[in-house]
C-alpha cells in the first residue's frame, strides 16, 4: 500500500497575517507550519500502513519554508517527502495548486491512495482534492470521518448536517479526510532524530514538466484586487437583569433590527 | 477583567531565544513548546484548583521522548546533553510548573541506576523506566532529616541469606507518591551518619509499601507529596543500587544535578509570570495611559526581566561545565539559589504589576508566586546552597 499525503505549509494562525505587494499572504517572511487539518491526513496514512505495509509519502507545494511542513510529517513517521517549490508557482491558485500537484504525484509513483486533508487552514477552499482526483482520473472520496481500506476497496464516512453518507470506491483513489477521523500523534524524539535520515526531494516546475505560463498569479482565475483589516470587535453591552432583563433583551434586539 | 481576557492573558507565546547546540534540538525545543501550547496550558487551571494529578499528561510527554531526554540512547534515553534536557523542562514549566517538576524528579529518580547501577540492572531495568511509561519518585526526606540527610533513620536489614533487604520508616514530602511505578529510597543499612546509607530502588507495588494523605500544600498543588511509609516492606537485594554505605554519596550527585532541574523549572516558571505581567501592563489603563507607560513601572518590568535572564545564565553555564564532563556542583548550586530567588521575586513583582487582578484566582500571577516559594525550600533549602557553595569556596 503505496500513499502520497498533500500537505500543505500555512503562515501560523497565532501570528499576524502580512501580504505581499501583490496582494497575495506573505508566506516567506511569516512563521508557518504544517496545516492543522493535514495533521489528520498524515495520521491517517501512517495508521494504514503501520496496520499492514507500504510507504507513506508527503508532497508540499510551496516556498522554500514549506520544508518545515515536511519535516515535521516526516518526524511523525512518514517515510519521505517531494517538496515542489519554484518562484513562477507564487500566486497560483487552486486550479494551478492542483495541476502541479497533479504532476508530482504522478512523478512519485502511481500511488494506492491519496490522501489530503479537509482544507487549508488559510485558504480553506476545500477545493484542491476534487480538483486533484479529476486530473489524476481517480474517484474521489472526500470530507469523510472514518476510512477503511481493504480488498482493493476505500470505504468511509461523511457525517453531512443531516445525513451521514456511506461511501466506497475501488482503489486507486483519492480521499480527504475531517478532522473527527483520528487524533493526530505528536513527533517524538526519536521521530525529530530519524526524520534527518529520510530522503526529501526538490522538484522544480521543470522537473515536473509544467509550462510556468500555466501556473502562478498572472494565470490564476481570480485575483485579490484589495483587502482591509477586519475592523477590532467592538466592547459587548452588558445587561444587568433587575427583572427587566427580558425587556431590555428585546430592546436591543428591535435596536439592531433583528426582530 | 472578564475570564476570557484572563485567559487571553495566560495563553502568551513562549518568547525567549534559544541558541540551540543542534539541528534536532532546536526541533525539540518546538515540540516541547507544542505540546505545552495543545496539552499544558489549556488544563494547568483547572487541575491545579483541583490538586488533580495529570498522570496521562505524562504519558503524552513519555510518548514523545520527554521523559528520558539526559539518559544513553542505548537503554531507550533521548541521548541528549544536560544544556537541551534543562531547556526542555524551562518551557514545560512556562506552561504547567507542577508537571515541570514532576518531570525532574523523575529524572533524577533515574540517575542513580543510570550512574553507578551495575551493567545488568541496568539492561533489565532501566529501558522499562526510560520508556515514558512509567514514572519514578525519589525518597531521601524523612519527618526528622530533611537538610540533614544523615538523620536518615528508615532501615534496611539484609536477611541472613543475602537475598533481599527488609525496610522500616517513613520517607517524608514525596513527590509523585502514589503515582510512581519506583521509588529511589535512601535507607540506612550501617550506623555511620554519611556512610551506613544507602540506595534502594523499590517497585510500587512491593508488599508493605504504602502512603500518608496527600500534603494539603500552598502551591504546586498538581504535583502530589505523601509520605511513603514502609512497613517491614522486602525488596530484593538486586535492588540495591552501588554498593552498601554509597547512598549518601549518590544521593549528593544526584542532587547537583537534580537541582538543575529545579534551576530550570524556577526560570521557566518566572518568565511566564514576567510575559503576563508585560502583556497586562500594555493593556491596563490608569491616568489615561497604558500603566507600562510609567517609568516606575516599566523599571519593575525590566528588573524582573533581569532576574529571569540571569537564573537562565546560571543554570545554562552549570549545565555545559556539566556537559563537558567538569565539576559543576558550586554552580549547580548557584544555578539554584540564583533562579529560585529569581522566581520568587519575579512572581511576587508579576502580582503586584497586576494589581487587585493579580492577587485574584481569575488571573495565574497569584499561583505562580505560591508556585514559585517551593523552589526555595525543595532539594535543598537556599540556606543550604548557601552551605554547598561556601563550601566549596572555603575547601
Ligand atoms: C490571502 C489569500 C490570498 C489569495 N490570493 C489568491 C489570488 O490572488 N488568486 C487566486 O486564484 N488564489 C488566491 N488564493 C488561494 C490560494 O492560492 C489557495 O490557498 C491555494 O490554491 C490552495 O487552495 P486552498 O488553500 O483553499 O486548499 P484547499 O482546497 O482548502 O486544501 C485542501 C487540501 O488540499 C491539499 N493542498 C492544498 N494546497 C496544497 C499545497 N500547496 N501543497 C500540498 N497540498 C495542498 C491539502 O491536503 C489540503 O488539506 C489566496 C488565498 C489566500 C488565503
Ligand atoms: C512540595 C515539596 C516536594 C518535595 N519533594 C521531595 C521529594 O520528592 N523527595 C524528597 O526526598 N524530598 C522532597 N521534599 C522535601 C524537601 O527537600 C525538604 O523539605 C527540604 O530539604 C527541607 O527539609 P525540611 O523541610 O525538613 O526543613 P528543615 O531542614 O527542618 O529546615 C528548616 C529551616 O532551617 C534551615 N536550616 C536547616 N539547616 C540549616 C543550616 N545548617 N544552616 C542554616 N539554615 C538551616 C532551612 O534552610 C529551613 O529554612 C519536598 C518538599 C516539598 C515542600
Amino acid at each position: 500500500m503505496n500513499i502520497v499525503v498533500c500537505v500543505k505549509y500555512v503562515p501560523d494562525a497565532q501570528g499576524d497575517r502580512t501580504f505581499n505587494e501583490d496582494n497575495t499572504t506573505d508566506r516567506a517572511n511569516v512563521d508557518g507550519l504544517l496545516s492543522e487539518l493535514d495533521e489528520y491526513a498524515v495520521e491517517a496514512a501512517l495508521k494504514i500502513v503501520e496496520a499492514g505495509e507500504g510507504e507513506v509519502t508527503v508532497v508540499t507545494v510551496g516556498p522554500e519554508q514549506a520544508a518545515d511542513a515536511l519535516k515535521k510529517a516526516l518526524q511523525m513517521g512518514a517515510d519521505k517527502a517531494v517538496h515542489v517549490s519554484d518562484e513562477a508557482i507564487h500566486g497560483s491558485d487552486a486550479v494551478a495548486t492542483s495541476l502541479v500537484l497533479a504532476e508530482a504525484v504522478k512523478k512519485i509513483g502511481s500511488p494506492d491512495l491519496v490522501l489530503t486533508g479537509l482544507s487549508s487552514t488559510d485558504g480553506t477552499m476545500s477545493v484542491v482534492p476534487a480538483m486533484l482526483a479529476e486530473r489524476l482520473g481517480l474517484p474521489q472520496v472526500t470530507q469523510v470521518s472514518t476510512l477503511e481500506v481493504a480488498d482493493g476497496t476505500v470505504k468511509g464516512r461523511r457525517d453531512g448536517d443531516a445525513v451521514s453518507e456511506s461511501l466506497e470506491a475501488s482503489l486507486p483513489a483519492l480521499v480527504s479526510v475531517t478532522d473527527q477521523i483520528n487524533e493526530p500523534r505528536y513527533p517524538s524524539f526519536k521521530g525529530i532524530m530519524a526524520a534527518k535520515k529520510k530522503p526529501v526531494e526538490t522538484w522544480s516546475l521543470a522537473d515536473l514538466g509544467v509550462d510556468a505560463g500555466q501556473v502562478g498569479l498572472d494565470a490564476a482565475w481570480t485575483k485579490v484586487e484589495s483587502f482591509a483589516q477586519r475592523p477590532p470587535r467592538e466592547q459587548g453591552e452588558i445587561v444587568t437583569d433587575e427583572g427587566d432583563g427580558g425587556t431590555k433583551l428585546a430592546e436591543f434586539l428591535a435596536a439592531q433590527k433583528f426582530v | 477583567m472578564t475570564e476570557a481576557t484572563s485567559a487571553a492573558v495566560t495563553l502568551v507565546a513562549m518568547p525567549v531565544q534559544r541558541l540551540m547546540p543542534t539541528p534536532e534540538s532546536a526541533d525539540l525545543i518546538e515540540l516541547t513548546r507544542d505540546l505545552a501550547r495543545r496539552e499544558l496550558a489549556p488544563r494547568v487551571d483547572a487541575a491545579e484548583k483541583a490538586a488533580e494529578m495529570p498522570r496521562d499528561v505524562y504519558l503524552t510527554l513519555g510518548e514523545a521522548g520527554l521523559l528520558s531526554l539526559p539518559y544513553p540512547e542505548e537503554y531507550g534515553g533521548g541521548g541528549q546533553p544536560y544544556e537541551v534536557y534543562l531547556q526542555v523542562i524551562e518551557e514545560i514549566a512556562h506552561a504547567w510548573m507542577s508537571v515541570a517538576v514532576g518531570t525532574s524528579v523523575h529524572s533524577l529518580s533515574c540517575y542513580a541506576l543510570a550512574t553507578v547501577g551495575s551493567e545488568t540492572q541496568r539492561k533489565e531495568l532501566l529501558p522499562d523506566m526510560l520508556s515514558g511509561r512509567l514514572l519514578g519518585a525519589y525518597g531521601l526526606s524523612e519527618p526528622d532529616a530533611g537538610s540533614d540527610v544523615s538523620a536518615i533513620s528508615t532501615r534496611a536489614r539484609r536477611s541472613e541469606d543475602g537475598s533481599s533487604y527488609t525496610v522500616r520508616g517513613r520517607k517524608a514530602w514525596i513527590s509523585n507518591a502514589g503515582y510512581a511505578d519506583f521509588y529511589t529510597t535512601f535507607v540506612r543499612t550501617g550506623d555511620d551518619p554519611t556512610r551506613g546509607l544507602s540506595c534502594l530502588l523499590i517497585p510500587a507495588d512491593t508488599d508493605g509499601l504504602s502512603f500518608g494523605a496527600p500534603e494539603r500544600k500552598m502551591g504546586l498543588a498538581s504535583d502530589p507529596v505523601r509520605e511513603v511509609v514502609l512497613d517491614d516492606a522486602v525488596v530484593d537485594a538486586g535492588r540495591l543500587i552501588g554498593e552498601e554505605g554509597e547512598g549518601m554519596k549518590i544521593a549528593l550527585a544526584a542532587l547537583d544535578s537534580g537541582r538543575l532541574g529545579i534551576a530550570a523549572a524556577a526560570t521557566g516558571l518566572a518568565q511566564s509570570a514576567l510575559d503576563v505581567a508585560i502583556a497586562y501592563a500594555k493593556e491596563r489603563r490608569q491616568f489615561g495611559r497604558a500603566i507600562a507607560d510609567n517609568q516606575g513601572l516599566a523599571f519593575l518590568l525590566a528588573d524582573m526581566e533581569a532576574a529571569v535572564s540571569s537564573g537562565r545564565t546560571a543554570y545554562l553555564y552549570a549545565a555545559r561545565l556539566r556537559d563537558a564532563g567538569r565539576p559543576f556542583t558550586r554552580e549547580a548550586a548557584v544555578a539554584k539559589l540564583a533562579a529560585t530567588d529569581a522566581a520568587m521575586k519575579v512572581t511576587t513583582d508579576a502580582v503586584q504589576v497586576l494589581g487587585g487582578a493579580g492577587y485574584t484566582q481569575d488571573f495565574p500571577v497569584e499561583r505562580m508566586m505560591r508556585d514559585a516559594k517551593v523552589t526555595q525550600i525543595f532539594e535543598g533549602t537556599n540556606q543550604i546552597q548557601r552551605l554547598v557553595i561556601s563550601r566549596q569556596l572555603l575547601k
